[in-house]
């Protein structure tokens, strides 16, 4: 399944990079992209798991960019 | 503004005054307070987030960097330069936030095809409701000015429609009952009823709204390369200043000189001007592409179309209108009207897009009760009883069959042999018509450094050759079917980076085969849409020069860039560690780099 999430207060394209890279490296995730000039992330990963995914990812933002919120 | 970029300026404005005061009166301990205070209100935000990114495992992020930069600068008592590094870097902060902003805005606008609202019609009433709201079978009605909210075919009114927002085409196109309107356009002329075909996220608007949405999530390698080396970069650089604070002390002693040289290394290595720039140009060519009628599927498109080294088209419908028009007549022993006329009656109720052409050439209404029988003789021709006379139209072969004595023409195109009860009366000659702007587009892809261009075709290799000729095409592969093509492709894709042009219908296995495919006169056509990297809206073939110019303009601004920033860094580096810059100097090589490269990046706009 691939989502597309808004990310609200992404300000700064480095860590747009970071946490694009953190979140390919989640065990599920297959492709993952964050776009600091849209503000969006996509993201494609297993149907069964993707709520526990999309967790995962937020915790991982909020570890990169405290003030970041992924719009679920 | 935002409201953070607000809070962010008003912190700034008075960091400044109190900075100003204490720079101005005399006393000692009235200055160090000043500066301290000037120092919390500009900076105790970053001081906050590089403590919590630290405990979050996050070293070296800005914040932290100009953390120790400061921290280093109180450390050897100069107050003024802390409070100063500090405020430099929040303006280039706000700035950089202001920059981005507007241009996520105004590419967002440009991009913004959507609909508000549409007006369906239930019983004699309008109501107004949301697009999405809609179903397949209503009817909608879009008064002048309006946008259609969502694709359909038109049940009643006539109106003329703007396309530009999807197309880039100014010229306005005219829609009557029976046309299919697409969502997006906006109506010019008068009111329409709709009957809806397509549910609003199937609609023409919402497919290019997303493509050009997903076009920043498919990165660019140069984008990629820059998140990668900024990776490694920042920890070299924070190692080469361990380095220098200590190895240096070792032998000289000084240690605070050494220490204060080695903050300097720590603020220029941040890869903001490189993080920040790259994707901007992108996502800014990206928008100003689409505003034009070009949709690029991602930057990485637009990166493979800079290094394009071949372009092939496809024939019919790219380079030529896939229409055909009369090219001469060529009359015998009557005018050359009169010669029309009879051929265009014999083909009276054929349509062919030959025999359109030459209806179209004749020009006049075809009256119908002047034919009498009309027979399709299929690898032939036709015949026809015109004005009681038996006409035949046909190919060298008919006129053999009949055996009718006439002068076989010698021509790449097609011919029309025309007789008249048993007699010769000339020929016309019709070939698919070359786009006005052919030539043009070929001659400036050319001149943008595309080093061969190649024509595919099914058609024989005589008229593949004088089209080419014409239009200044290099090479013809002449006779291939359409599953030969991607074959084809695949040969001359090993010579270089390869651009291929076709009209996405029956040639998406070659779209997909090339190194960047191009679908044109794709409007409507979800299947072009779906297999292209690029998609071009109406059927202008000069938009392919446009794409590639835009797309050499963006790698040239990403490397001007990357080179801009890597060798100002670098060069105040050396001259930090040698002790000739300050922290003023290191202070821009971070932030009014970051700056100028953005503003570098928006010029893609013009």
């Amino acid at each position: 399944m691939k989502k597309v999430f808004k990310l609200q207060d992404l300000d700064c394209a480095n860590c747009a990079a970071k946490i694009e890279s953190a979140v390919s490296k989640i065990d599920g995730v297959e492709f993952a992209s964050v776009s600091f000039m849209t503000s969006k992330m996509t993201v494609k990963a297993d149907d069964d798991r993707f709520e526990s995914i999309m967790d995962e990812i937020q915790r991982i933002c909020r570890k990169i960019e405290p003030d970041c919120v992924i719009v679920r | 503004m935002t409201k953070k970029q607000k809070t962010l300026l008003i912190k700034i404005i008075a960091a400044a005054v109190l900075y100003a005061v204490g720079l101005l009166i005399p006393f000692r301990t009235a200055k160090t307070v000043l500066y301290i205070a000037a120092y919390a209100a500009v900076g105790y935000s970053v001081v906050i987030k590089a403590v919590r990114n630290i405990a979050h495992g996050q070293v070296f992020d800005e914040n932290f960097l100009m953390l120790i930069a400061t921290i280093g600068a109180f450390g050897l008592k100069d107050y003024p330069e802390a409070v100063a590094v500090m405020l430099f870097y929040q303006v280039g902060e706000l700035f950089e936030s202001v920059a981005v902003g507007r241009s996520r805005e105004s590419v967002s606008q440009l991009i913004n095809l959507a609909p508000d609202f549409a007006n369906k019609k239930v019983g004699g009433e309008i109501v107004e409701i949301m697009p999405e709201e809609v179903e397949i079978g209503d009817t909608i009605v879009v008064k002048p000015g309006e946008k259609i909210p969502l694709d359909g075919k038109v049940v009643s009114g006539e109106t003329v429609i703007d396309t530009s927002a999807l197309t880039g085409e100014s010229m306005p196109r005219e829609l009557k009952v029976g046309d299919e309107a697409l969502s997006g356009c906006i109506n010019l002329g008068g009111v329409i009823e709709i009957e809806v075909t397509k549910e609003f996220e199937d609609s023409c608007v919402s497919k290019i709204m997303y493509l050009i949405e997903e076009a920043s999530s498919q990165k660019a390698k140069s984008e990629s390369f820059i998140t990668k080396f900024a990776k490694v970069y920042t920890p070299c650089v924070v190692a080469a200043a361990v380095l220098l604070a200590v190895v240096p002390t070792i032998f000289t002693g000084n240690f605070t000189q050494w220490l204060s040289r080695a903050l300097l290394f720590l603020v220029v290595s941040c890869p903001c001007a490189l993080v920040i720039s790259v994707p901007l140009t992108f996502f800014c060519a990206i928008g100003k592409a689409s505003r034009s009628g070009i949709l690029i599927k991602g930057s990485n498109f637009l990166e493979q179309l800079s290094k394009a080294k071949i372009a092939v088209f496809d024939k019919t419908g790219t380079l030529t209108k896939g229409k055909f028009s009369v090219q001469s007549v060529t009359p015998n022993g009557v005018g050359e009207e009169e010669l029309t006329e009879i051929c265009a009656l014999a083909e009276g109720y054929t349509d062919h897009p030959i025999a359109q052409s030459v209806k179209q050439a004749y020009g006049k209404k075809i009256e119908l009760d002047r034919i009498g029988n009309s027979a399709q003789l299929t690898g032939f021709g036709v015949k026809a009883t015109v004005d009681g006379r038996e006409v035949y139209v046909g190919n060298a072969k008919l006129m053999e069959q009949q055996k009718i004595e006439f002068t076989e023409k010698d021509s790449p195109f097609t011919i029309l042999y025309v007789a008249v009860d048993g007699a010769y009366i000339g020929c016309i000659e019709v070939a698919d018509e070359i786009k006005e702007h052919s030539a043009e587009a070929v001659g400036k892809l050319k001149k943008s450094g595309i080093e061969k261009t190649v024509m595919l075709t099914g058609d024989n290799e005589k008229i593949g050759r004088v089209i080419a000729q014409r239009i200044g095409i290099d090479e013809v592969h002449a006779g291939l079917l359409p599953s030969d093509k991607s074959q084809e492709l695949k040969e001359i894709k090993k010579d270089g980076i390869t651009v291929y042009t076709g009209d996405g219908l029956n040639d998406a296995p070659v779209i997909i085969e090339a190194d960047v495919g191009i679908a044109m006169g794709a409007l409507g056509s979800d299947a072009a849409i779906e297999a292209a990297d690029i998609v071009i809206m109406d059927d202008d073939i000069a938009k392919i020069p446009a794409a590639v110019k835009i797309s050499r303009k963006t790698m040239r601004l990403v490397k001007e860039n990357i080179w801009f920033a890597l060798i100002v860094k670098f060069a105040i580096m050396v001259l930090g560690a040698i002790g000739i810059a300050n922290m003023w100097l290191a202070v821009f090589a971070d932030v009014g780099v970051s700056i100028i490269a953005i503003l570098n990046a928006l010029r893609i706009q013009r």
